[in-house]
Formats: structure tokens, C-alpha cells, sequence
């Protein structure tokens, strides 16, 4: 097998030297009643010409080339390409976690790096080395929060994400943590009233998105007003990272949970993504995952070591802030990259696009349909509601190569036919009209009052 | 240094400083096409929303960058370099051709909304990956939603809890036994379980008898390591399986350690009742610097009702689809469905390997860590006579007498060209060197690897204090890691 | 080292020492040793409860965590904030860098640990495994 570097001869001598008579003096300690006398019923060995076959395939059975109207969490960014000439070095790729600091400060000056431009972006003092994805990151910014506190109870918006609170949901079943929905007002924000009923004296933490599923900015200071004076934690998930170059962070929140996907992570089916926490310093020794901090060695040089690791499992065990040990290294890598290459204005340039894109999309679409939640300011998506179903017009305008908007009505039946649809600096005019004029045909014509819309919204 | 090594040398190598001290005003690396669409008044759309200013993100230049990562990857030890002999990570080759099918567009654009339709060749990847692990497992059905091995504990134990909750009564109490990685107990505690501490025997395996007598109506599972963290198979295994089944317990196994298995025995043959894989260990998804990993949890039938939702099934008409009806679920442990871009590695690994690759990678891995062995017996303490599979333990009890500990002989190693193996784990060796050179080390580096420890262990005869203040040829020499833990400095600032 | 005469010893090092109805409490000589460089120090806030041989707070190392275990029972009236900024007082001089004052609940309790030449005896024994 062309991975083993070991001819037979090879073999031969090291038996010989344990004093083996062959490999199976080495498994002898396998209970024979179990050993495998079989081979795997797994598919017959390929040359690597077929492995690139196979997968061509499965990538064509993926379908190719088409536009994307898709966010909801995973977001269609263009990832520039030295973002994966740098991370294929195979000093970067195939290292370990850099646990032995003197040979791995290439991983830990980039990781501390990336620590400081997700404070600079989010506004808040201390950031991780990343956790699995923003789902996870969400319900362990929440578990932080229940430590911090010493509160169990927990209100969550439900303009959260919703597979974001099924997972909060599993890690929190078993923990004492009673949570709380609060629903959405009219602008599909968080309900402030509502939310004022659901915090006690017991919550721990409010958690809300921003922007929002829907795409829409909360108003998080008055939400972090009211949570604060009841003695409770803000807690904000942020899964469009691109928003952070146009719109002002959650300055006010405690702890921040973010997806960092849309800075140079493939969508990739769904993962890996890119996870971070962000808070103050204040709270760090309770924030779960790696760190990177900079220290100096015995000549007084400047260097870099995870540090505060008596949060973490390996010593910690049944106390540790949380169970994780692996982190999203090679993938915050990217985020790394992608942050610096667009940097202080290209962020903001990129934001920008993404805000042009999706209101001029919002705009035509509301020539024919219902585009909800107008009334607060949105950043890259916005939900459409329609006569026929989203799923019916998804399947007519797929044959046209175009994957519609996420239908909204598993999540949120009181919506009806709603659809979520995203636009990036990826999505094209083309596909914009093409969409809008597909949509249409179901739609009827013009609606009333799409004129004025149109004076609003450009200028 | 007395000795000559032949692994390593030192050569010129690029200093560099933090990107954000190479910033300035109007550099750039990027640039956006024009705008097809109208321009926006961002004041106007965002309003008190608006961001001015982004703060100290850097702005730099594209050769810039490609000088500051590549000079700092220059800095890091790689598989790439040579041997990691890290203990329990099955530190392998990473294959290229796993990174190249990972990057075929289909693939690496696929929003994990796109309707099904245009998501079979993904469906099928999903599939094909769960069929192997399963058979490879000996389980019947297996969830790929986790993203880490320690993701998939937690999965695993809220697997544990749903059962025992549907048979009347969650219980209370995991065994763990005193050898286990830290991530076993971690877990146990997020899913509402309390710890119990199972003490290994003089051979550094499962007491049985202690076991028979900590099992109970309240303890809901054993979490095993199987080899243990002593590279070490535990024979009783039938006993240990009997022992949890008569008393209505479940047994789970940690499968760091499969890389000793694969192809020559099976988890769910011997008893096993869920476990978890690592992706990045077993399969050789790239470590990454840390991660990401994969943590998929196989099932043996009783538990397949409580897998996460969604679970992958075949529709009526033949196409693969995701079931979201599933009323005993756990629930959701992440959104959308697992690290796919790792499940495509895995899989192009087990193609490359088939069935012989596969077993041949077993063998391999365990005829190295038994060459190790025998090459360093004598110069370091073997703590434990018992056969070693995949991985061996040694201790510095010899060393320790001249003070020397672990951790400075790891260092030391550094100096010779080889990354430490792991120090100070497991547990219950005080002072443990723990080796796990998998099949990916040929003769000649193994060869290597076991001068550059007899050599060191001949220092710590003659010149202790060249191994206590080691490591002497690296960029930086021991970092204060007190200063960095009393006050931590995490992120860098302007002046 | 000599061990303050004037203090009493748990088994888990903790030393405390009694004035009337207070108590000092600390960690001794021999645990700074063994845990080497301390990072950090968690201890309960004033007014708080500490029961006798139950967990009061911890004290980190770079690489491992110790759990602290209560002398006697009491309240915390108060706690060394010295501490917080500079948890290396304790390895400069344990027997001086206290943690924690407490009003004590039961003076009594102080009856069943050790004093300072059988803690000394037990540290030797320990030492020597």
C-alpha cells in the first residue's frame, strides 16, 4: 500500500528484531474468538486515479454552476486564493496542536493574530482560538454565562437560528437549564415586551442573534438595557460575519458567540466551519476552548503559548469549563487569512456590496410579492412571502439553474409561504432578475405601491 | 551536543513580526469587481447601525501576506517534516489526494440547504463513509453529525441517557476508568452524569473484580478505551462486557485508539455497544494545527431510534434523502450535518487503502510501536510488561534519579528533530513517555528516533543539565508559561 | 522548613489558625512545593459559607488545578486580595501569604487536626513514597 514506507525485507527485520515469528505473534493478545478472519467488506483498494474519478462524479451529481439565493447560516463568500496556497503548507496543514510551543509558534503567532482581529471586529476584549461551529459556540457561550452567574434559567430569542436552539437545546436538556422562548414583534426583532416577561431573577443569560435569522439588525442595545438590570448576561450569536464590516458589533454584549464560515470557509456541505467566543476580560478564565498567549522565553524574546489551560479538559477532567479539546485550527487559519487580506477596508468594502446586492434584490422582489420585516434595517437577507409555495418555485426556477430561497414554514409556520433568500457580493444582477422574474410569473404583475418602494430604496 | 544528529540540522530561518506591525494606511490585498446593482447610502439603509471604522485590522499587501504565513509555517514541526511519536493521536500521513477531492466544486460549494435533488453525489459520500465505518465498527448504524472525538463522547453519552431513560430510569453514574483521556469525564458531566473512578490493575488494565463491584442498577455505562491509553488490549474484554450487560449497563468505547484494530477485529464484535471514531486520527484527516476533526458515533440497533436528526435514508424512489421524523432523537448536536469536508477525506483514505490497505495499515502500525519498544527497553523503565498494540508507555524513572523528568527529556528530543512524544499522560504512570509512531515511519526514521532517545538517556548520565535546558536550537527557548498563565496577554494592542 | 507551632494542619495541607472566635487559613509550605509556580487563586467572596472538609476554592498551576479543602466551618469575613494580583505570594512565603479569614462556627473543630510537629511527621511520610 503506497502510504506504508516498509518493503517486505523491512518488515522481516523488525519482527526480527522483537523476536516475533510473524505479525500475529503481535496480535495475540486479541481474544481469538474475535479476530477478523475475514476480509473488511469495504470497497476494493483504488488507484488514486479512480479515487479523483469517484469523487468527480459525486461532485457532478452535486450539480455545477449553479446561482445561490442560500444563507441561513452558511453564506456564498468568494474565498481568495492564497487562502489555500497558505494552508496547504504542510507546516500548517499536517501539524499538531502546538501543545510543544518552541515548534509550533508558526500555528500560535497566527492564532493570537486571529484572536485580535475577532476582538477588533467585535468589539470585545478577549476572543478564543475557536470552537467546532457557531451552533456549538451559542450553547457554550450560554453554559459560560450559567457559570458566571451561578443562574440556570436561559431566554432565547426565536429569531435565533433554529437548528442554533435545537442544539442548545440537547446540550442544555440535561444540565438544569430551563429556557424560555421569547417571539419576535412585528419587525421580526426580539419582542421587547415579551422579553421583559421572560427574564427573573433566575435568568442567567438572554440569548439573541444579530443580525438576525431573518437577516434583520436587532436594536441590541435597549435589549442589553433590559437585561442587564436584571442581573443577567447578553449573550449574542453572530452567523454572517460579514455584517461586522458595515454594521457596528454588539459593543454591549457580555459574550459573544460567532460563525465565522463567511470569511474564507467553503461551504463545504456544512462543515467545517469556525466557531469563536469573544468577551470581556473580566469573564476569560470561565470561556471554554484554546488560547494563545504571548509570553517570552528564557533570552527574553518574544513568544507565544496556550495559556490558561487549567480551564480545559486535560487537567481539569469533570470540572473543565467544557469537554472540547479539538478546535477548528486550520479553518480559523483561513478565517485569519481572509481577515487580512481584506482587512481594515476591504471588510468594509465587502460589507457594502453585500448590503447593494441585497437591497436592490429586496426592491425587485417587492415589485411582486410580499418582502417582509421592511421596517429595521437588514443586512445581506430578507424574507419573501408568496402566493405559491416556496417549494413549487424553487423547483421551477431550479431547472434554471437557480437555487432559491430557504422555505421558512418548517421553522415558522405562522409565516406561510415565506421563503429566506441571501444575496453576496457573489450573487449577480443576471441571477437577481432572472430570480425575481421566475418568482413573478406565479406572482401576477405589479403590485400597488412597488413605485414608492422603488423611490425609497435607491437613491 | 556530544552527539551527532543525523535527523536534524539548523539553518537560516526568517524572522517575522505580528501583520498588524507591518500595516499601513493604502496597502491592499484585495479588490472587489465593480458593483452590477445600484450603490448604496449606507447611512441611509443602517442608520446609527452604520460601522465607521474597523479598528486596527491590518492593511497589507498580498506578497506580505504570503511572506508573513509562509515564513511563520517555517516556524511549526510538521508530519510533513517527520515522526510525531505522540501517544493516542495516530500522528499518519495526511494524504494529498483527500485534499485535492475535497476541492471539487460540487463538493466544496455545497450549501447544506441546496434541495436534495442536487445534493446526491453528497448524500452518496455520507452513505458510502457511513456503510465502511460501520463495518469496519461492527455496528449497525452510526451518526457522522459530531465534529470532534470529544463532540462524539457527549453524543455517545446522551445516547447512553436516552436509552436508559426509555428502559424506566436514566440512571446515575459513568465508570471511567483512572487511565482515561480527560475529555471521558468532561463529558460525563455535561450530560448530567456523576463520575465514578474505575482503578486500573498492576497491569494497568480494568479490574474486573473492582469493576463486578462498582457495577449497579445506577450506572448507566462503562466509557473504555480499547487498546487503553497503555496501548494495551484489554483481554477480559468479554467479562467487562458481560459484567455491564447482566446489570442492564451499556458499554462504551473511546476509539482513539482504533488505529491497533481496524481490519483485524471489531468493537461491536467484542461486545462494544457505541463508540466514537476520530476522524483525524484513524482516518488521516489532517490535524491542521489543531483541528478540525470528526467525531462520528456508531450504534449497535438498540440505540439507532436516539441517533441526532437528521439520519440519511434512501426514498422511495431510489435518491438519498435526510429523515428528519425521528421522535426519539437526541436532538441536534450542531447545525447541519458534521464536518463534511472531513468525511470526504476519510472516505478517500479508505478507498485508497481497501480491505488489505486497511489491514496491512494495522499491522504496520503496531509491528512499528513493538520495534520502538524494543529499542528503547533498557535505557527507559517499561512500567508495564504487558504486550503493547499501537502504542507503548515507558516511564522516567530511570531519568529521574539524576532529576531529570519527561518533559525535559521531550524537550530534548526536540533538539535531535523530532516533535516529543506525549509527556505526563496517562495518569496513572508518573512520569510517562508515551509513543505512538503509527504505520506512516519507515525503518530509517524509526532507526532515528530510537538513537536520538538512546542518546539522550546517555546524557542525562553525563550532562544532565544539556537535557534540563533543552531545547537549545530552536527559535525560542523554554517560554514562561507562568507569566503567560498569571497575566495573560491575549491579544496584541497598538501602542 | 519549621511549621508554625502556633498553627494547626489538614491532611490535604491547608493550615488555620485560631484567634478566639476567627481563624486564618492558608495553604502550607509542603502544597506550594509541590504545585510549583501558582497562576491563580479562586476564593469565595465574604459572607459565604465553608464547611469542614468540603472544597472552599482552588488554586492553579500552569498545569494542574488543587482543589482547597475548609480547616473548619465558618464564614468568610475576609479574603486576601493580594492574591488576585500577586498569587506568587504564596510561593515566597505560604505560612504568611493567607487566603482567607473566617468566623469560625465551632472552635471545636480545630481539635481533630494536626498540629505542627505531627504535621510535619506525616509530610516526611509523604514525601518518602
Amino acid at each position: 500500500m503506497r502510504y506504508l514506507p516498509k518493503s517486505p525485507a523491512d518488515r522481516e527485520a523488525l519482527l526480527r528484531a522483537i523476536g516475533a515469528r510473524s505479525i500475529d505473534d503481535l496480535f495475540a493478545s486479541i481474544p481469538p474468538e474475535y479476530k477478523l478472519n475475514r476480509n473488511l467488506k469495504v470497497p476494493r483498494q483504488m488507484a488514486e486515479s479512480e479515487i479523483v474519478d469517484w469523487f468527480r462524479e459525486r461532485s457532478r451529481e452535486n450539480g455545477d454552476g449553479y446561482a445561490t439565493f442560500l444563507g441561513a447560516g452558511a453564506y456564498h463568500h468568494y474565498r481568495p486564493v492564497i487562502i489555500d496556497s497558505l494552508i496547504s503548507r504542510g507546516e500548517f496543514l499536517t501539524a499538531y496542536t502546538p501543545y510543544q510551543a518552541e515548534i509550533s509558534q508558526g500555528t500560535l503567532q497566527s492564532t493570537f493574530e486571529f484572536q485580535t482581529m475577532i476582538c477588533e471586529l467585535t468589539g470585545m476584549e478577549v476572543a478564543n482560538a475557536s470552537m467546532y461551529d457557531g451552533s456549538t459556540a451559542a450553547a457554550e457561550a450560554v453554559m459560560m454565562a450559567v457559570r458566571l452567574t451561578g443562574r440556570r434559567s436561559v431566554a432565547v430569542a426565536r429569531s435565533l437560528h433554529p437548528e442554533y436552539r435545537e442544539v442548545l437545546a440537547t446540550y442544555g436538556r440535561h444540565q438544569q437549564m430551563p429556557m424560555t422562548p421569547v417571539g419576535f414583534a412585528e419587525n421580526c426583532r426580539v419582542d421587547m415586551k415579551a422579553l421583559e416577561q421572560a427574564i427573573t431573577a433566575e435568568t442567567a443569560c438572554v440569548l439573541i442573534q444579530s443580525p438576525n435569522f431573518f437577516g434583520t439588525i436587532e436594536g441590541v442595545a435597549a435589549v442589553a438595557d433590559l437585561v442587564h438590570k436584571q442581573g443577567a448576561l447578553l449573550v449574542v450569536s453572530i452567523a454572517e460575519a460579514v455584517s461586522l464590516g458595515i454594521v457596528e458589533p454588539p459593543r454591549q454584549a457580555d459574550i459573544i458567540a460567532m460563525e465565522a464560515q463567511s470569511f474564507g470557509v467553503p461551504l463545504g456541505f456544512g462543515g467545517p466551519y469556525c466557531g469563536v467566543i469573544a468577551t470581556r476580560e473580566q469573564f476569560v478564565r470561565q470561556m471554554p476552548g484554546r488560547l494563545a498567549g504571548q509570553t517570552t522565553d528564557r533570552n527574553g524574546k518574544r513568544g507565544f503559548v496556550l495559556t490558561l489551560a487549567t480551564r480545559e479538559q486535560h487537567i481539569r477532567r469533570e470540572k473543565a469549563t467544557s469537554n472540547i479539546c479539538t478546535n477548528q485550527a486550520l479553518v480559523a487559519l483561513m478565517v485569519n487569512i481572509f481577515m487580512t487580506i481584506y482587512g481594515k477596508v476591504g471588510l468594509r468594502e465587502l460589507a457594502k456590496q453585500n448590503l447593494a446586492k441585497t437591497a436592490y434584490a429586496a426592491q425587485q422582489f417587492s415589485k411582486h410579492a410580499q418582502v417582509l420585516f421592511g421596517d429595521a434595517p437588514r443586512f445581506n437577507e430578507f424574507v419573501v412571502q408568496t402566493s405559491e409555495s416556496p417549494q413549487a418555485i424553487n423547483s421551477r426556477i431550479l431547472g434554471h439553474k437557480i437555487v432559491g430561497g430557504l422555505p421558512l414554514k418548517k421553522f415558522y409556520p405562522e409565516l406561510g409561504n415565506a421563503a429566506l433568500w441571501c444575496c453576496t457580493e457573489m450573487t449577480t444582477r443576471t441571477a437577481i432578475d432572472t430570480a425575481v422574474g421566475l418568482v413573478a410569473e406565479s406572482e401576477g404583475s405589479a403590485r400597488p405601491g412597488a413605485e414608492t418602494d422603488v423611490e425609497e430604496v435607491t437613491r | 551536543m556530544k552527539h551527532i544528529t543525523r535527523k536534524a540540522t539548523r539553518h537560516v530561518n526568517q524572522n517575522e513580526g505580528l501583520i498588524f506591525e507591518k500595516s499601513s494606511p493604502g496597502k491592499a490585498a484585495w479588490k472587489l469587481p465593480p458593483l452590477d446593482v445600484p450603490e448604496v447610502d449606507t447611512a441611509q439603509l443602517l442608520g446609527s447601525f452604520e460601522r465607521k471604522n474597523l479598528g486596527n485590522l491590518p492593511e497589507v499587501s498580498e506578497i506580505e501576506i504570503i511572506r508573513h504565513f509562509t515564513r511563520l509555517s517555517t516556524w511549526n514541526y510538521a508530519i510533513d517534516l517527520g515522526m510525531y511519536p505522540l501517544g493516542s493521536c495516530t500522528m499518519k500521513y495526511n494524504p494529498r489526494v483527500n485534499e485535492v477531492v475535497s476541492r471539487f466544486d460540487g463538493l466544496a460549494n455545497a450549501h447544506p440547504y441546496q434541495p436534495e435533488k442536487i445534493s446526491q453525489g453528497a448524500l452518496r459520500i455520507i452513505r458510502t463513509l457511513s456503510e465502511c465505518l460501520i463495518e469496519i465498527t461492527g455496528m449497525d448504524a452510526i451518526t457522522l453529525q459530531p465534529a470532534a472525538g470529544a463532540h462524539g463522547e457527549m453524543t455517545g453519552l446522551l445516547l447512553v441517557r436516552a436509552y436508559q431513560q426509555s428502559k424506566g430510569h436514566p440512571r446515575k453514574r459513568i465508570l471511567i476508568p483512572d487511565s482515561a483521556h480527560g475529555t471521558n469525564p468532561a463529558t460525563a458531566a455535561m450530560v448530567g452524569y456523576a463520575v465514578e473512578n474505575l482503578k486500573s490493575n498492576a497491569q494497568g488494565m480494568v479490574d474486573v473484580g473492582a469493576l463486578a463491584a462498582q457495577m449497579n442498577e445506577d450506572v448507566a455505562a462503562l466509557m473504555l478505551t480499547n487498546p487503553n491509553t497503555l496501548g494495551v488490549f484489554e483481554q477480559d474484554i468479554h467479562k467487562i462486557a458481560d459484567i455491564m450487560h447482566a446489570k442492564g449497563g451499556l458499554l462504551y468505547m473511546d476509539g482513539a485508539n482504533m488505529n491497533a484494530l481496524v481490519g483485524k477485529v471489531r468493537p461491536g464484535d467484542f461486545g462494544v455497544d457505541l463508540m466514537h471514531l476520530n476522524l483525524h486520527k484513524t482516518f488521516s484527516t489532517p490535524h491542521g494545527g489543531g483541528g478540525p476533526g470528526s467525531g462520528p458515533v456508531a450504534v449497535k440497533k438498540m440505540l439507532e431510534p436516539f441517533l441526532p436528526a437528521p439520519v440519511l435514508m434512501t426514498k422511495a424512489d431510489g435518491t438519498l434523502g435526510f429523515d428528519y421524523d425521528r421522535p426519539q432523537s437526541v436532538g441536534r448536536v450542531r447545525a447541519f450535518y458534521g464536518n463534511f469536508g472531513m468525511f470526504v477525506r476519510a472516505l478517500a483514505y479508505t478507498l485508497a487503502n481497501g480491505p488489505e490497505g486497511l489491514r496491512q495499515t494495522t499491522e504496520d502500525a503496531v509491528l512499528n510501536a513493538n520495534y520502538i519498544r524494543k529499542g528503547l527497553e533498557g535505557a527507559y523503565d517499561l512500567p508495564y510488561s504487558t504486550p503493547s498494540m499501537h502504542e507503548v508507555v515507558f516511564s522516567d524513572k530511570i531519568q529521574a534519579k539524576k532529576g531529570v523528568r519527561t518533559m525535559d527529556i521531550a524537550k530534548r528530543l526536540i533538539d535531535y528533530g523530532f516533535h516529543p512524544y506525549t509527556t505526563a499522560f496517562p495518569l496513572i504512570v508518573s512520569g510517562a513517555l508515551m509513543i505512538e509512531p503509527t504505520e506512516s515511519e519507515s525503518k530509517e526514521e524509526m532507526d532515528l528516533f530510537i538513537e536520538a532517545m538512546r542518546f539522550i538517556a546517555e546524557e542525562v548520565e553525563e550532562d544532565p543539565q544539556m537535557v534540563l535546558s533543552a531545547p537549545h536550537s530552536t527559535r525560542v527557548s523554554r517560554l514562561d508559561e507562568v507569566a503567560a498563565a498569571r497575566k495573560p496577554v491575549l491579544r496584541w494592542k497598538p501602542s | 522548613m519549621p511549621y508554625p507551632s502556633e498553627f494547626k494542619y489538614t491532611k490535604e495541607h491547608e493550615w488555620i489558625k485560631a484567634d478566639g472566635k476567627a481563624a486564618t487559613i492558608g495553604i502550607t509550605n509542603y502544597a506550594q512545593e509541590s504545585l510549583g509556580d501558582i497562576v491563580f487563586v479562586d476564593l469565595p467572596k465574604p459572607g459565604s459559607e465553608v464547611t469542614v472538609g468540603k472544597t472552599f476554592g482552588s488554586v492553579e498551576s500552569v498545569k494542574a488545578v488543587s482543589d482547597l479543602f475548609a480547616p473548619a466551618s465558618g464564614t468568610v469575613a475576609e479574603v486576601n486580595a493580594e492574591l488576585a494580583t500577586a498569587p506568587e505570594k504564596i510561593n515566597q512565603d505560604a505560612h504568611s501569604a493567607w487566603m482567607v479569614k473566617i468566623a469560625l462556627k465551632d472552635a471545636n473543630e480545630l481539635n481533630s487536626l494536626m498540629s505542627a510537629a505531627d504535621y510535619e511527621k506525616f509530610v516526611a511520610e509523604e514525601g518518602g513514597h
